[in-house]
């Protein structure tokens, strides 16, 4: 058993090991091995050239990496925390998305963009973010994000093979908490990067979610079986592109479905679940999809964040909704 | 900055410049800077013509653009007119392996680079955005938001390190070009930060042109632009940016200082947009005539056509050769223009993702089926 930041540490690791190419850069990745050590011990091992700890410029560190991949590297970026990604947002959606496209194919910036995403963890201002879907909704970068230590290590290296730009969100809160990862298993044939997977199988209703959120529907279900409802949980893991077909054929026996994330409810991920499932799904269902996700305000401070955050109850309570119809 | 000849001139900015060839068109021997640097070109005379050729060249090509533009032949034009000298003379300061990240405006830079000057007309027609290899080009794709590939540069340049193919004479450097406007962006003060601390083998190269489209340039600094190295740790100098032998001595020192792992410089090409910032812009508005006409007479070809007239290097005979040459070319380059093909609807889809996406796919699908639908319709 390690934990899930551990897990993402084996993953680069070995990442570093299998490709020459892989450089790590970002502010205190080096010495200090990350404000989170998820790049704990890695310079150390493979060199100041491979992991490099940068002047506290997110704009340099994602401009550089563009550069880099054109010389022909593979830089995987750290953004400290979620709410810091901003000042690099016009190199994410401006040149690491469009590049590709402008060459007419000839670039490739096979660059990953790690940042801890989420709250629950009482932190100030600018830490406790999920800006998911600004990345989502930019064409040209592909938006992963993992739940569970063994999803960590397999989804991180994956990232960092890929020659598409890749967001990959980690849930903070989830850092510490620990699952059985097979640290042989080969990344060939392992579960696909952007596939989504069926966590707990269930016929009574769908809920989807993803990342810190996956634990909370989780829980959510196994209380809803002591009233004897059955739920589905489905982990979304790719947010872009989404894995639409896993989710009809649930919704499609289910016939309802909750969507469960922590970012603001108004243009996020859950209003296109939603419009997707009511296009694709419109005679199976039983009820409108549901939302469950943070409010359309700024992220709260921190004593505010338990009655901010999708917890359990509300998540059974827009199952209740769903029942109701 | 710049002792001796070159600050006697009337034309020199406070602070100084190098210059090697006057706007009266004398040849200046050497500028020694105050860093004890000494810069001066040793050409032969096939080779003062070749630079000559090279300016009449992408000038020519450069109207013929902006007079495609008039016609409606392309959405838009960003002229160089006025900056030829600063272009091809760093332009030609490159060597084979040394790297290039323009900004949309260096045609020059890339004509000098033996790239087919056609290659960007993709982009201002609209029938595509610019595409090519950088890697087979060594000359970026054309950059249009503002200061954003110096980082690229930076990072390239860093690669350049990291692969181990700095510190001899055959080692490789980078140049990034961007305007005075590009230098108020915070990513241009990143890229010198990154640049400073990693020693990149860099040059970045201001061709300060007096204007972002309507701004002068006392709206973006208070101190000339070179001296902005200083903060940064690197050494700065400003080259007359109309003279293309100054502008190709200090370009290959820095160039050469970078590939032998001194590290980045800045250099400031002081110069003029003599046209409109686009053929969308009416310079009219925020300029007055006279000091357009006062940077005529610093004209970078002019002063070049009466060095060689004077030495003897180019007659008559070799003038209407190079004019009709680039006549030539500029009609060679406008009927390939207009025959570029409409690139076809379905390729939106195309080049999204390296390892595509079911989602893009699934559109492009349906957009083919949907376009179907009309046929025979008469729509």
């Amino acid at each position: 058993m390690i934990t899930l930041g551990k897990a993402l540490n084996h993953g680069l690791r070995r990442a570093l090991e299998n490709d020459p190419k892989v450089v790590i850069m970002g502010e205190d990745v080096g010495k200090l091995g990350g404000v989170f050590r998820i790049t704990d011990g890695l310079q150390k091992d493979f060199g100041e050239d491979r992991v490099i700890d940068t002047p506290l410029a997110e704009a340099g560190i994602v401009g550089t990496a563009v550069g880099l991949a054109i010389r022909g590297y593979r830089p995987v970026c750290e953004i400290q925390f979620d709410g810091f990604v901003f000042p690099a947002y016009n190199q994410i959606v401006a040149q690491v998305a469009k590049m590709h496209f402008r060459s007419g194919g000839a670039v490739r910036l096979p660059i990953t963009i790690r940042i801890p995403y989420g709250g629950g963890i009482g932190a100030v201002e600018h830490h406790s973010e999920s800006p998911e879907a600004y990345f989502a909704h930019t064409p040209g970068l592909k938006v992963v994000t993992c739940s569970n230590p063994a999803d960590a290590y397999t989804m991180i290296q994956q990232a960092v093979a890929s020659d598409d730009p890749v967001i990959f969100f980690e849930p903070k809160r989830r850092y510490w908490e620990k699952g059985e990862v097979d640290l042989d298993s080969p990344l060939a044939g392992a579960f696909p990067l952007h596939a989504a997977r069926v966590t707990r199988p269930g016929t009574d209703a769908t809920l989807l979610a993803y990342g810190p959120m996956v634990k909370v529907a989780l829980d959510a279900a196994t209380a809803a079986a002591e009233d004897g409802r059955n739920l589905e949980v489905i982990d979304v893991r790719s947010l872009s592109p989404i894995d639409y077909p896993v989710i009809f054929d649930s919704v499609r026996r289910t016939g309802r479905a909750v969507v469960v994330h922590e970012a603001p409810g108004n243009g996020g991920l859950g209003a296109e679940i939603a419009a997707r499932v009511t296009e694709e799904c419109f005679y199976s269902l039983e009820a409108p999809v549901l939302r469950v996700t943070g409010y359309d305000t700024p992220y709260p401070a921190a004593r505010l964040e338990e009655e901010y955050l999708p917890d359990l109850d509300r998540v059974l309570d827009a199952v209740d909704r769903s029942f109701g119809w | 900055m710049a002792k001796g000849e070159s600050v006697a001139g009337a034309d020199i900015p406070a602070g100084g410049f190098v210059q090697l060839l006057t706007p009266d068109g004398e040849r200046v021997d050497s500028v020694t800077t105050t860093d004890g640097t000494t810069y001066s070109v040793d050409f032969t005379d096939e080779e003062y013509r070749g630079l000559y050729r090279d300016l009449v060249t992408v000038r020519r090509l450069d109207t013929e653009a902006v007079a495609l533009q008039r016609q409606g032949e392309l959405g838009i034009w960003a002229s160089l007119l006025g900056q030829e000298a600063a272009q091809v003379g760093s332009g030609r300061a490159l060597r084979p392996q040394d790297m290039a990240f323009p900004t949309y405006r260096e045609h020059g830079v890339l004509y000098t680079r033996g790239i087919d000057p056609i290659m960007p007309f993709g982009l201002f027609r609209g029938v595509d955005q610019g595409g090519w290899d950088p890697n087979e080009f060594k000359f970026n794709t054309y950059t249009i938001v503002i200061g954003s590939q110096t980082l690229h540069a930076t990072g390239y340049a860093m690669g350049i390190t990291m692969d181990g193919k700095i510190g001899s004479g055959d080692g490789e450097a980078v140049i990034a070009y961007f305007g005075d406007g590009a230098t108020s962006q915070g990513e241009v003060n990143e890229s010198f930060v990154w640049s400073g601390v990693f020693n990149a083998p860099i040059v970045f190269f201001c061709q300060n042109n007096q204007y972002a489209i309507s701004e002068p340039l006392e709206r973006q600094t208070r101190v000339p632009l070179y001296q902005r190295a200083g903060g940064y740790g690197f050494p700065g100098i400003r080259v007359d940016g109309n003279d293309v032998l100054a502008s190709f001595a200090v370009t290959r020192q820095a160039l050469d200082n970078a590939r032998n792992g001194q590290g980045p410089t800045l250099i400031e090409a002081y110069t003029y947009r003599m046209g409109a910032h686009t053929s969308s812009d009416d310079p009219t508005r925020y300029r007055m005539a006279g000091e357009v006409e006062a940077w005529k007479a610093k004209d970078p070809i002019s002063r070049l056509k009466t060095f060689l007239t004077k030495q003897k290097i180019g007659k008559k005979d070799f003038f209407a050769e190079v004019d009709a040459d680039a006549d030539k070319k500029a009609l060679d380059l406008r009927e390939r223009v207009l025959a570029m093909p409409d690139p076809q609807p379905v390729t939106i889809f195309d080049n999204v993702y390296p390892n595509g996406s079911p989602e893009v796919d699934a559109q492009r699908k349906a957009f083919v089926e949907y376009q179907a639908s009309f046929e025979g319709s008469g729509h």
